[in-house]
């Protein structure tokens, strides 16, 4: 079978027109308006080259703002939700009776609509002068004060995006791991009982080390997933997430490209870029801890 | 260390939830072991052998009976606190360790007095190492191992904290055969070293003949028979038992009773059966059993003759028989070349009859 | 005797632990199953409640006695949800199908025919992985603006008809379909296509099938693109669609219509995954990151 013309690449045709179009010319296109200085969407044109597009987001006020809601849902989340995730999965993996039940419900929030279910965690948390809505009729069950989650404190709203975020991740995270649980030779299980090893150091000598390649992966995953947040925060708070104080790097990128504080491309392009580079960066460091780990 | 198995019984609920019946694995198991014997718990696959493994490991709760270890009733206690030395079937390594922090895993779960520092856990472990011949190996991960040096580093893992028993589940079935016969030794020679009695679980005949002090056949949750694999062998309580050991197998006929005379066919082959009843019954007769003679009364077909050089086997034909007989002897016994028929006459120790309905044996 | 009583005790000690341990475990799992739940019930208990019973609730009750269906009435009539709802169908399948179209064509290349460049080729495929999203849609939208396709149907689909991703899963498969069964079809003169369509994908069907629920999960929930490319309500999917509803819809707040609203366009999703949800966790957890 050896190269005969051109049929290969006519199988290849449309993902290569695709690709190019949609993924590898806008990669560079990206950079490239990224550095042009003062760009006009209306008549296409711009000023010069250089970096005052980054330098003006960096200066921005929205994007510091957006640039820190993402940093503190990012470390809040993810080792939230892969805690709690293994939890669950260990907890899963315990159990016989009504585990398939267990999964099935703890997998719904993959497959719905994170916009439609953001709206409900949206009234549940809401505050409105009609009601205090269903937490803080929780809230004040055991003593405490009402507070709008929506519009009301800084932290609160950091806790409702932060919940409904780990509400939303934690069914992947717990199928993979309950997943590689159930791949743990259960004879290694056997043995150490039998040679009387104690649950925990089961847990932290067998159990870890043999799932912990998932983790990483869940880890990795839930930091790259967790910097691009936007649309759970729009399901909660609006599309106006500037005016909510609860914007995120995406966020900001669509802003800046559309709707009523758009028409600046450039902006978008830089501020991309520098979230690129930071999901870069984590990953690298990921992984550097991760051979760290193992050797 | 002596174990005693009390009335042992294992009942799981059907998996089928239509049948309400459980299924036995396990019925009314009592047996003593003495101390520092190595026993043959031997089987077909699904005959409750493992679950029997299991129960005195303590992983599964027996349904009813008990467990003792010497003076102690272990029944209820949970397999940490038994002290039991457990090596599984895929040999259950850990395969992120090496194989010193394998064998040293057992003593690291040691707590309270009975604490080590590290220098006591490494030593103990060199020694354990030792005696199964892997010292060389200790830094290697299971990985980097063939499968019989991994069956190493499991034994030496179940031994490292001298327990009171040793179970092995299966312990050559993932090595090669050559392997197989070798590392066999090794268990009997290891088991004699350290002198604690040992179960293992196989359903290789072969296997548990060649190095136990006893054996324990069982059949659908049914121990039928235990004793020294000689005696077993040469005297099976019943036709499974006589089926299962021996290769190879036990020749069966269709036979039949008559005045005291066992008739194969129309042939006439023994006589002294006079406690006997008269009937049909079924004959085994193993293959050593067969002594070619131009004067036997059993007259077969001759079909091939086998030289394997010690011995040789003959395989034969006879109407009362559904299969081919096979038989060893004598390699100076052999037939003339172009024979049709061959004749034999009967090592009367060697035959042994069976009630054709139920199996038992019919002692003559 | 005396060790003997102490085996006792640690027996019973052991089973207690070990009863605890499970009352402890069914009682997490259950409230967590309650935490995931809740949610789906609030919506619907709420969308069942009439406009003036939820605005009266100032402590809102857990139980509607008069539970009424006139917001499902409201959400179809008032604003135009079922425009929403075609949209998104029409949308999710003519993406899945031609994206199922193109890396199949892709995947066979790479994995069966021989050709100059192929493995650097792949390996820049490869490459492209690493690319996020929101990297490539401000030059997308621009594109997509340029081609006046704002407020179409193919402005909607185009970028998202292709994926490295599972293109790279569909080779993997393809890859492990013996080669001698290639080289059988061609003594037997099939042509490559017909291979394709006769024995390679109904040997990879599951894959398929997999790539064809993450990809169906993927459209009905896209929220992103749709947004910035449609502002013409004709042309909006669900998701933003039920922003639209929430920001502007229904006149009022009328927080029962919305959740009517909700509960309609969680329906198909929930449906099919009750339906397929062995196959659809298989599958996620087989093949999937999220997005």
């Amino acid at each position: 079978m050896k190269a005969r013309g051109i049929r290969p690449w006519l199988y290849l045709l449309p993902a290569l027109v695709f690709l190019g179009i949609f993924m590898v010319y806008p990669l560079f296109d990206v950079m490239v308006y990224s550095v042009e200085e003062g760009y006009n969407s209306a008549s296409q044109t711009y000023y010069g080259i250089g970096g005052y597009n980054y330098a003006y987001v960096l200066r921005d006020p929205y994007f510091l703002q957006a640039l820190k809601n993402t940093f503190i849902l990012v470390i809040i989340t993810v080792p939230v939700s892969t805690g709690i995730a293994l939890l669950i999965s260990l907890g899963l993996h315990s159990i016989d009776r009504f585990k398939e039940f267990f999964q099935t419900v703890f997998f719904l929030p993959y497959v719905t609509n994170t916009l439609a279910v953001g709206l409900v965690f949206m009234i549940l948390f809401k505050k409105t002068p009609y009601s205090d809505g269903f937490m803080n009729l929780l809230i004040t069950a055991v003593g405490g004060t009402a507070v709008d989650f929506i519009d009301g404190p800084y932290w609160a709203k950091m806790f409702v995006m932060c919940f409904y975020t780990v509400w939303v991740v934690l069914p992947f995270k717990i199928l993979i791991l309950t997943s590689a649980l159930a791949s743990v030779d259960e004879n290694l299980y056997k043995a150490a009982r039998v040679d009387g090893t104690s649950r925990m150091r089961i847990f932290t000598r067998i159990t870890l080390p043999m799932i912990s390649p998932m983790i990483f992966y869940l880890v990795i995953t839930g930091f790259i997933g967790a910097f691009k947040a936007y649309s759970d925060e729009v399901a909660i708070f609006g599309t106006d997430l500037n005016a909510a104080g609860m914007n995120t790097i995406v966020g900001y990128v669509y802003d800046m490209l559309y709707g009523d504080s758009g028409g600046f491309p450039s902006y978008a392009a830089a501020a991309a870029l520098i979230l690129f580079a930071i999901v870069l960066t984590i990953t690298c460091i990921n992984l550097l801890v991760r051979k760290k780990a193992v050797i | 260390m002596k174990i005693v198995l009390e009335h042992l019984t294992k009942r799981y609920p059907n998996l089928n939830r239509k049948i309400k019946e459980d299924v036995i694995a396990v019925n009314d198991f009592t047996f003593e072991i003495p101390d520092g014997q190595l026993i043959g718990l031997l089987g077909p696959s699904g005959c409750g052998k493992s679950t029997t493994l299991n129960m005195i490991c303590g992983l599964e709760p027996p349904t009813s009976g008990r467990i003792w270890f010497g003076d102690d009733d272990v029944t209820n206690l949970p397999p940490e606190n038994r002290g039991v030395g457990m090596v599984f079937q895929s040999y259950a390594l850990y395969p992120h360790l090496t194989v010193r922090q394998n064998i040293c895993f057992p003593l690291e779960n040691l707590k309270g007095a009975d604490r080590l520092t590290r220098a006591q856990m490494d030593e103990m472990a060199l020694e354990t190492a030792r005696l199964v011949q892997i010292d060389e190996l200790m830094d290697r991960k299971p990985s980097e191992m063939s499968g019989g040096q991994q069956q190493r580093v499991a034994i030496a893992r179940a031994l490292v904290k001298k327990p009171r028993v040793l179970l092995l589940d299966e312990p050559l079935s993932n090595l090669d055969a050559r392997l197989r016969l070798q590392t066999r030794e090794e268990i009997r020679r290891i088991q004699r070293e350290t002198g604690i009695t040992t179960v293992f679980v196989t359903h290789d005949q072969e296997e548990a003949m060649s190095i136990s002090d006893m054996i324990v056949v069982m059949e659908a949750g049914v121990v039928n028979q235990i004793g020294k694999p000689q005696k077993v062998y040469d005297d099976p309580v019943n036709l499974f038992v006589a089926k299962f050991l021996g290769t190879p197998p036990i020749n069966l006929f269709d036979a039949e009773i008559r005045g005291g005379r066992l008739y194969l066919g129309g042939d006439c082959v023994l006589q002294g059966a006079d406690s006997v009843p008269d009937g049909p019954v079924v004959a085994g007769i193993r293959p050593e059993g067969f002594v070619p003679d131009e004067n036997g009364p059993l007259v077969c077909g001759l079909m091939a003759v086998e030289v394997m050089g010690r011995d040789t086997s003959i395989v034969a034909e006879h109407p009362a028989c559904g299969g081919q007989i096979r038989a060893i002897v004598d390699t100076e016994d052999i037939p003339p070349e172009g024979a049709q028929q061959v004749r034999f006459s009967l090592r009367p120790a060697k035959v042994h009859l069976f009630d054709r309905d139920t199996g038992e044996r019919i002692r003559i | 005797m005396e060790t003997q009583r102490d085996y006792d005790r640690i027996g019973r000690q052991a089973e207690t632990a070990r009863r605890v341990r499970t009352t402890v475990t069914y009682v997490l799992l259950t409230l967590w199953a309650v935490i995931v739940l809740f949610p789906f019930y609030w919506m619907v208990l709420t969308s069942i409640k009439s406009y003036s019973t939820y605005n009266a609730e100032y402590v809102p009750k857990l139980w509607t006695s008069a539970p009424t269906l006139q917001n499902y009435f409201d959400a179809f009539t008032t604003v135009p949800l079922a425009g929403y709802f075609f949209n998104t169908i029409l949308f999710t399948v003519v993406t899945t199908v031609l994206m199922l179209a193109v890396i199949v064509l892709a995947a066979f290349a790479f994995s069966r025919l021989q050709f100059r460049g192929r493995d650097l080729l792949f390996t820049a495929f490869l490459s492209l992985m690493m690319i996020p999203n929101e990297l490539v849609i401000i030059t997308n939208f621009v594109t997509i603006t340029n081609w006046g396709m704002r407020n179409t149907y193919w402005g909607l689909i185009l970028p998202s008809v292709t994926s490295v991703f599972y293109i790279y899963l569909l080779k993997e498969n393809f890859g492990q379909i013996p080669e001698e069964l290639y080289k059988a079809a061609k003594v037997d003169g099939t042509s490559d296509l017909k291979y394709l369509f006769k024995v390679m994908i109904p040997i990879c069907q599951p894959t398929i099938v997999t790539i064809t629920i993450l990809k169906v999960i993927e459209c009905w929930n896209s929220y992103v693109w749709p947004r910035l490319i449609t502002d013409d309500q004709a042309y909006f999917l669900v998701s933003n669609g039920i922003q639209e509803i929430r920001e502007n819809g229904f006149g009022r707040e009328n927080i029962p219509a919305m959740m009517a609203a909700v509960v309609v366009i969680s329906v198909p999703l929930i449906v099919l995954f009750l339906i397929f949800h062995k196959k659809i966790m298989a599958g996620v957890s087989r093949g999937g990151t999220k997005g």
